[in-house]
């Protein structure tokens, strides 16, 4: 082989890649699948937000233009339709029952998991058969509770009822983030005179933040889109967003461009609340030296 | 810096099973470095952290100092100990891993740091206190756990086999470090391992646990020159003792074909027992080898021959009929074969003596 491959370097070269070239090609036929599949699922969005800028009259021409001078005339139009309390009330219910989702479900995941109480699959097994009743069948009977202790309209009820809502997927999820401390880590705080509570702050709670940042992440999603309990339970005072967009496609359906911008604002926040959870997200959990 | 004592303490992890901790009685002196030692699941680690607290005393008393520890919290016991995975705190620096205990103590910020400076300076860790667990060596992440016990200067030392983490060569060094280290100190120390070698270097006295169950607790010397029991004799040293289970003849015990003499101070009391049969040990050191030719003495046949250099070990079988192993030591470049001959004679009169029904010594 010396000789030959001397003379005529490329085709030997050749061939000894040949393998390596089909694998490459697989990989890249799979990134453009990837691409695909991907922009598939981004495109809707990408057209909103496109159309958001656009005015009435360059989101209606066929084909769509892709290129036109952006304005934020209609994100206006929808403040002056009064966006502006749906989303604080959104905003408040969101946080405040993330907060109060967290502080519940952090000790109680704490409690069935690193230091099992008794009946702990019982237990576990109540908080998510909760979620197993449709809310359509569970709103009849909230709503009259909510209507005779003279709740309805107000933000603290939905700010509760999410709460509620979000509780059982948070606790199961903390359960398992817990569940990948080793025990040891605690044994060593409680040797070094941490009391239960302390080695939870000191020790464990930086361990899982990420993973509490995902929980974090799912309740203000839930919270944040939820519609059904805002609709039946709201009016003037303690509308939500969805509820906005939902009366706000009813009035102004023909106003395409309108209906957009006001969906990109509805999104927004939470886009920003993932991109915000995302640095945690990404560093996962990490045990260091210990596993 | 205390005696601990257990009293005839138990730990029964399911109720009806079998205790993985059986009544087990031990004094530990005041500033002495106790080993436990013993196979897999024979409870080294459940009695280690019955003294830590990190598990319950389901029988008899635990004292250190003198003060029952029943019902006491870990966090109230002034104890420290180094786990297996050292159980680094992660999101802490080596110097807050270091400081954690005093400051869980209520110990004055500047404080904590000389004392964390000064334990990090004995340690070798001063240049990478501001480090994370995960950035540091097996070997330095040892010391930091190492270091998190001592700053406390706590009564107790406890440590769950905190070198098997480390290679061959590490654990060698670390051994006489910690040894070292615990010496000066002066502060009790239970250490436990199943590295039998650990056991004889580093205790003051050793701790053998079997099934949960004490063997025997006695120096390292007294345990290889005086095993209480069969099992004892077979762990400790490297390679183990010989045992064979032997007929009773008029002047030793029967081998095979041969017999073998035994001095006049084992054979009454192999009669004072009334034994017929008795298990007798013998250490690889404590033949001597002749060739075959020589007539006298138990034969057997060399397997494989292990050079070692300043000595040797000839792992062979004996001509009873049985094929029964033997090992032998002997000097190194020994020139014994694979195949060879040879013949086996005791050399020395301290032979050991089992009950073969209850495995103790006679
Ligand atoms: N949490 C537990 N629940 C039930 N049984 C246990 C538990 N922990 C240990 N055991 C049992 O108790 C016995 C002693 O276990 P232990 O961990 O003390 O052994 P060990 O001597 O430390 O062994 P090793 O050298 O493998 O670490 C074993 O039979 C084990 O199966
Ligand atoms: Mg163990």
């Amino acid at each position: 082989m010396a000789a030959p491959t001397t003379e005529r370097p490329p085709t030997s070269t050749t061939q000894d890649l040949a393998p390596v070239r089909k694998g490459r090609v697989g990989a890249s036929l799979l990134t453009v699948l990837a691409w695909i599949v991907g922009i598939g699922f981004f495109f809707p969005i990408l057209w909103m937000v496109l159309t958001a800028f656009k005015q009435e009259a360059d989101a209606y021409t066929k084909p769509p233009k892709l290129f036109f001078t952006p304005t934020l005339d209609q994100f206006r139009a929808v403040f002056d339709a009064g966006i502006g309390p749906y989303l604080l009330n959104s905003l408040f219910a969101t946080v405040v029952s993330t907060i109060l989702v967290l502080v519940l479900a952090t000790p109680a995941a704490f409690a069935v998991s690193l230091r099992p109480v008794k009946k702990v699959q019982d237990v576990l097994f109540f908080f998510i058969s909760t979620k197993m009743l449709p809310v359509v069948a569970a709103i009849v009977p909230i709503y009259v509770v909510v209507n005779d202790i003279g709740m309805l309209d107000n933000i603290w009820t939905l700010i509760i009822l999410y709460t509620a809502m979000n509780l059982p997927i948070a606790v199961w999820m903390m359960r398992s983030f817990f569940q990948e401390v080793p025990k040891e880590l605690l044994e060593a705080a409680s040797m070094d005179g941490a009391s239960t509570a302390r080695s939870l702050r000191e020790v464990v709670l930086p361990v899982i933040s990420p993973g509490m940042a995902a929980t974090a992440l799912i309740c203000v999603i839930f919270a944040w889109n939820e519609f059904f309990f805002a609709v039946n339970l709201t009016a003037a005072r303690a509308a939500t967003v969805p509820v906005f967009l939902v009366g706000f496609i009813t009035s102004e359906g023909l106003y395409f461009a309108k209906l957009c911008a006001a969906a990109t604002l509805a999104a927004l926040p939470v886009v920003i609340a993932g991109w915000i959870a995302q640095n945690k997200l990404v560093q996962g959990l990490s045990f260091g030296a210990v596993k | 810096m205390a005696e601990v004592e257990f009293d005839q303490a138990s730990r029964i992890y399911t109720a009806g099973a079998k205790p993985a901790v059986n009544r087990l009685d031990l004094e530990i002196d005041d500033g002495e470095f106790v080993v436990l030692v013993g196979p897999s699941g024979s409870g080294k680690s459940t009695a280690l952290r019955m003294l830590a607290g990190l598990e319950e005393i389901d029988g008899g008393q635990i004292r250190i100092g003198g003060r029952n520890m029943v019902g006491v919290p870990s966090r109230d016991r002034d104890i420290a100990m180094v786990f297996q995975n050292y159980a680094l705190y992660p999101n802490k620096t080596v110097g807050e891993n270091m400081a954690f205990p005093l400051k869980m103590r209520g110990v004055p910020r500047e404080e904590r740091v000389t004392k964390v400076k000064a334990a990090a300076e004995i340690l070798g860790l001063s240049e990478y206190l501001d480090r994370k667990p995960r950035a540091l060596s097996g070997g330095q992440r040892q010391r930091v756990a190492m270091g998190r016990a001592i700053v406390r200067e706590p009564q107790v030392f406890l440590m769950d086999e905190p070198l098997s983490n480390l290679d061959a060569k590490m654990r060698v060094s670390t051994r006489t470090e910690i040894a070292a280290m615990q010496r000066r100190l002066g502060v009790t120390t239970v250490y436990v391992t199943h590295d039998q070698v650990e056991a004889m270097t580093m205790g003051d006295r050793v701790a053998l646990l079997k099934d949960g169950e004490l063997q025997q607790f006695a120096t390292p010397a007294e345990l290889y020159d005086k095993p209480a029991n069969a099992f004892v004799a077979g762990f400790i040293g490297s390679p183990a003792m010989n045992l064979f289970t032997l007929p009773v003849s008029e002047e030793g015990v029967r081998m095979g074909s041969s017999e073998l003499a035994l001095p006049r101070a084992l054979r009454s009391r192999i009669a004072d027992a009334g034994l017929s049969t008795v298990q007798l040990g013998i250490r690889p050191e404590q033949w001597s080898v002749g060739s075959d030719a020589t007539g006298s003495g138990v034969k057997a046949q060399v397997d494989v021959v292990e050079e070692l250099g300043s000595d040797a070990f000839l792992y062979a079988h004996l001509d009873d009929g049985e094929q029964t192993p033997v090992v032998v030591r002997t000097g190194g470049r020994s020139g014994a074969r694979r195949g060879d001959q040879i013949a086996l004679t005791p050399t020395s009169e301290d032979l050991h003596l089992f009950d073969p029904s209850t495995g103790e010594r006679v």
